[in-house]
């Protein structure tokens, strides 16, 4: 395995070729907010919430989907980033119609956790509220659009995982949304095999299980990495 | 050592936060001594917002021309002004009438149709009431979009720890440092 060595903060860490950047800071302790990256699916970098400065790189480049380099200068918690991420969290919140107090994930909800992280304690933006639609036509789940941040986590994990790929982002701008099938209503999909496993990607109460609306949502976002793990190196580790 | 001179305020909100503070109980017999509640719909019965007040805690976001008055006042009239819960930061159930709105008509007359027209058994009709009863406004705001906030408090409503370290930050003078998820978390 050929290592490559870099600067994390003024820290040396030594890390394998491949690796990328949020793996390195996380081996290094360094904890970075991320709501669209989920362990066991591919990157995105559509959050932006985990963007470093890279010395030698004139614009930020999210962690996620940035290798690291032999050498590599990287900062990841400067005042303009913690601004950053504030302001992306906050940009979140006033996009979509995100009412804890009334969402199946509250207390569940890693847009909830990142608004905490990131010490959001109100948005300075003023809020969309869009009128967006509700597909309950699966007869397990519901989809509310109000709640979805367009992480595509439900769309990459249906894709690389279940391998149904019933998701799908359509639409540009503020009218952009995740669609199940082509656009049809989410029961009408006949690709759908009713696994759940958007559900359990799924960082916020976009996407729940009926009976969630009851008891709260009780979501698995370590599923994927799991059956990765199986699947690539035959390991299996039973929560 | 002069008492603090507190007020609250409960503009578009269920009271929620103004029973989250009376859930303090007997704490308050200790608060008394170091704070002077100058105006509350809990805890005084004063009509007018007094002068002079130290700092003001405002429950509820702001939905009517009341709302609005009242908010404006209590800023001209408030040193610190706390928005407490997360309908004053982020308009949170009430705010939820600002979805209903279209071309034709606002949040605020989709709400009057469906209370007062589709739902009343006998004569369907908005309350008229000029001077008595305030207009709704059509959108529903947070508190810091109709006057300066300096410290919001999220929560529905905000836990005890947190309304604690509210009053005893505003009782040294001070502004309340909010981190962390037992300090932070909306909802």
């Amino acid at each position: 395995m050929e290592l490559i060595q870099l600067w994390l903060n003024d820290q040396a860490v030594t890390v394998s070729v491949g690796t990328s950047l949020l793996a390195a800071c996380r081996a290094a302790g360094l904890t970075l907010p991320t709501l669209c990256h989920l362990d066991g699916l591919t990157p995105v970098g559509a959050c932006r919430l985990c963007l470093v400065e890279i010395a030698g790189c004139s614009r930020l480049q999210p962690a996620c989907t940035t290798a690291a380099a032999d050498g590599q200068r990287v900062h990841t918690h400067t005042q303009e980033l913690l601004d950053l991420r504030r302001m992306a969290v906050e940009l979140f919140f006033a996009e979509g119609n995100h009412i804890c107090a009334i969402c199946v994930a509250n207390g569940n909800c890693e847009l909830q956790s990142m608004a905490v992280l990131v010490g959001m304690d109100h948005s300075r933006f003023p809020a969309q509220a869009p009128q967006r639609d509700v597909d309950a036509s699966h007869p397990r789940f519901t989809l509310d659009h109000h709640r979805c941040i367009l992480c595509t986590r439900c769309v990459r994990v249906c894709d690389q995982i279940e391998g149904a790929h019933v998701w799908d982002v359509a639409y540009r701008g503020e009218h952009c949304k995740v669609i199940a099938g082509l656009d049809q209503p989410w029961g009408a999909v006949a690709a759908c095999t009713d696994c759940g496993k958007c559900v359990d990607a799924c960082p916020t109460g976009a996407l729940f299980r009926k009976e969630e609306g009851l008891t709260g949502k009780q979501p698995d976002p370590a599923g994927p990495a799991r059956l990765r793990l199986a699947r690539d190196q035959g390991r299996w580790w039973i929560p | 050592m002069r008492r603090l001179r507190l007020a609250t305020v409960w503009l578009a909100g269920c009271s929620g936060c103004h029973m989250a503070l009376l859930d303090l109980d007997e704490e308050w017999f200790d608060l008394v001594e170091r704070v002077e509640i100058v105006y509350s719909p809990v805890f005084s019965d004063t009509k007018q917002f007094p002068a002079a007040v130290d700092a003001c805690l405002v429950e509820g976001a702001v939905g009517s021309t009341h709302d609005l008055a009242l908010a404006r006042i209590l800023r001209s009239r408030s040193r610190l002004v706390i928005a407490l819960g997360d309908c004053a930061v982020t308009t949170n159930v009430p705010g939820l009438r600002n979805l209903l709105r279209s071309p034709q008509r606002s949040g605020a007359e989709a709400v009057l149709d469906q209370a007062y027209g589709a739902l009343a058994d006998l004569h369907p009709q908005h309350p008229q009431a000029p001077g008595l009863l305030p207009a709704l406004l059509d959108t529903v705001l947070p508190l810091h979009a109709v006057i300066p906030v300096d410290a919001y408090l999220p929560g529905c409503p905000p836990p005890l720890p947190r309304l604690r370290l509210l009053l005893e930050a505003l009782m040294a003078h001070q502004l309340p440092r909010l981190d962390g998820d037992a300090l932070l978390r909306f909802g």
